[in-house]
């Protein structure tokens, strides 16, 4: 009962950004970039829920396209990865020999690079802006799933049903999409739930160093501004920082909510 | 062993190779005349000819390939920004975020150890919940948003630390933190696990048969052996500390490799993003050559299998 209820606010939290993402230009009391000199810097009030920045622009408002930018990048990324992984992994998995070690040789390479560090290199060399983002952290991303479904192709290949599939004749192909992929779901699913995570937190970070979106809203780059006003407006710090610690602790959770169902009904 | 160590070595040479290939080829993926992005549009010819030849942009690329790596290990690279060579640029840096890193890692260490142990010895008591709570808040909160809250608190609000910069230890204590909460999070998790499986060991069983204290059980036999899964983790950690020291050298101004990167970013110093991403990736594959090769000797179980 405590775990229903814990994943209900799970999914009521992920709901709401997926909601004022989806109806951003509906939901915003304000355009996000209408200025306001006068009370420039102020806090929380009636009028301005969670406070207007350095030009008096609502903060509740860029917060609300700032979670387009968030998920976006969060979903597309994961998209991308997980079909160029898929295909990568599935490749690897079934034919192995020589293909198999050379694409494994690049995931080894690709796996050199810590984390962030490709993405902030690319980020440079492309220059700013979301479509770089979500193509820089793609780049990595479908690395972790290639890996994963090719474990699970080994894995599967030798199970009688493969064999018996191959045996009445199926192609390698049909095999694939017929029998392994219902069987990747889970796992795939949750490691898409972290990948969704990590990539908001990507995205943040890079648009934080002024490596991300340009000129919309995002929450890094409200971050990144606000960071300059703590003394005197630390409610520009503050708010933004909770929306991504939310959603990202939100999908880390829901991955994990997942692998436990997935181990209770293996069990079963 | 020997045989694993020796193969380890060699597959480092290849892949810190790929890397450096990688990073020669960065320059070629920009979109335009490189030159022209470093100088701006309004640069003279003249000047664009000599940065062109400087950087070897106007040989055929085997010939830059070349260039690129007898300059780089003759220490020739030239920081367009600094006009020094990119390694003496870099090295004070390095060691900037070196310390940085490095305490962070202790930090981490001295947290999650005895919470990961503690919540794994007290299973599903109070003690464990808040503990894996903790652990769950390292992993989720971001370094962008945690270290403004430590200043606000410790900086602003009680005047107890500097905000930024780098001098003494009062200077690194909140830089550190904001690095090593991350990481702790994840390590304390790990020890949890890793310590979990350790104490359904039937040796601890013979161990407390021959009337041994459980403190000395638990030190001497369990911990022992719950760390050597531990230390990967450290090592593989490194990484994320690496790409962490970014946003928290960002925030806190402080003088490391990752300000230098972005900076060098913004400047449009490409010879030095190139060494500096070098110098990164390097450092991190290096501490995974070591956390391998001390693991290899540490667990005999690892070693049998890799020779198998």
């Amino acid at each position: 009962m405590k775990r229903k209820a814990v994943l209900a606010i799970l999914l009521i939290i992920i709901g709401m950004f997926v909601f004022a993402a989806l109806f951003a230009p509906l939901l915003a009391p304000y355009s996000p970039d209408q200025q306001n000199l006068c009370p420039g810097l102020s806090g929380p009030s009636s009028g301005h829920w969670l406070g207007q920045d350095k030009l008096g622009r609502d903060l509740l408002s860029r917060m609300i396209f700032g979670a387009r930018v968030s998920l976006l990048v969060g979903v597309s990324v994961v998209l991308i990865s997980l079909i160029v992984g898929f295909m990568v992994g599935a490749i690897s998995g079934v034919f192995g020999g020589m293909i198999d070690q050379a694409l494994m040789r690049i995931i080894d390479l690709l796996m050199a690079f810590p984390g962030i560090l490709l993405a902030i290199a690319l980020a440079a060399v492309l220059g700013p802006g979301i479509g770089n983002v979500i193509f820089a952290l793609s780049l990595l991303g479908w690395v972790g799933y290639a890996r994963l479904v090719r474990g699970q192709v080994l894995v599967e290949r030798e199970k009688a049903y493969f064999e018996s599939a191959r045996a009445l004749g199926a192609g390698t192909a049909r095999i694939i999409f017929k029998h392994l992929v219902p069987n990747l779901a889970g796992p795939v699913l949750v490691q898409a739930s972290f990948g969704i995570a990590g990539a908001i937190l990507a995205e943040a970070s890079l648009s934080f160093l002024g490596l991300g979106a340009q000129k919309i809203p995002s929450f890094g780059s409200l971050l990144a501004h606000g960071i300059n006003f703590l003394r005197t407006a630390p409610h520009l710090t503050i708010f933004p920082g909770l929306a991504v610690f939310l959603l990202v602790i939100s999908f880390n959770l829901l991955g994990d909510f997942i692998a436990d169902y997935l181990r209770v009904e293996e069990k079963r | 062993m020997k045989g694993f160590l020796i193969r380890r070595l060699l597959w480092f040479f290849p892949v810190l190779f790929g890397v450096s290939l990688v990073v020669f080829f960065f320059i070629h993926l920009i979109p335009g005349d490189p030159v022209l992005m470093m100088l701006g549009e309004s640069a003279q010819s003249a000047q664009v000819e000599q940065l062109r030849h400087q950087l070897h942009l106007d040989l055929p690329l085997y010939r830059q390939l070349l260039l690129f790596f007898t300059d780089l290990f003759q220490g020739k690279m030239i920081s367009i920004f600094y006009q020094q060579p990119v390694f003496q640029v870099i090295f004070p840096k390095l060691i900037a975020t070196l310390e940085l890193a490095f305490s962070a890692m202790l930090i981490a260490i001295l947290i999650a150890l005895p919470i990961g142990i503690l919540s794994a010895l007290k299973k599903n008591s109070w003690l464990d919940f808040i503990a894996r709570t903790f652990s769950l808040l390292g992993v989720s909160v971001p370094n962008f948003w945690m270290g403004p809250l430590l200043i606000l608190l410790f900086s602003i609000r009680l005047g107890l630390l500097p905000v930024s910069g780098r001098g003494g230890i009062s200077h690194l204590i909140l830089p550190a933190f904001t690095l090593g909460l991350a990481m702790s999070g994840f390590l304390s998790r790990m020890s949890r696990a890793s310590m979990l499986e350790v104490l359904g060991a039937k040796y601890l069983e013979s161990a407390r048969a021959k009337g041994l204290k459980e403190i000395s059980v638990i030190l001497k036999h369990a911990l022992r052996n719950a760390l050597i899964p531990i230390l990967t983790v450290i090592g593989l950690q490194f990484g994320a500390l690496l790409s962490g020291a970014f946003i928290t050298e960002t925030i806190f101004a402080w003088p490391g490799i990752g300000r230098l990167l972005i900076n060098g970013i913004f400047s449009r110093d490409f010879p030095l993003v190139q060494a500096s991403v070098l110098m990164i990736a390097a450092s991190y594959l290096t501490v995974n050559l070591m956390v391998d090769i001390a693991y290899a000797l540490a667990d005999a179980r690892v070693r049998l299998w890799r020779e198998r």
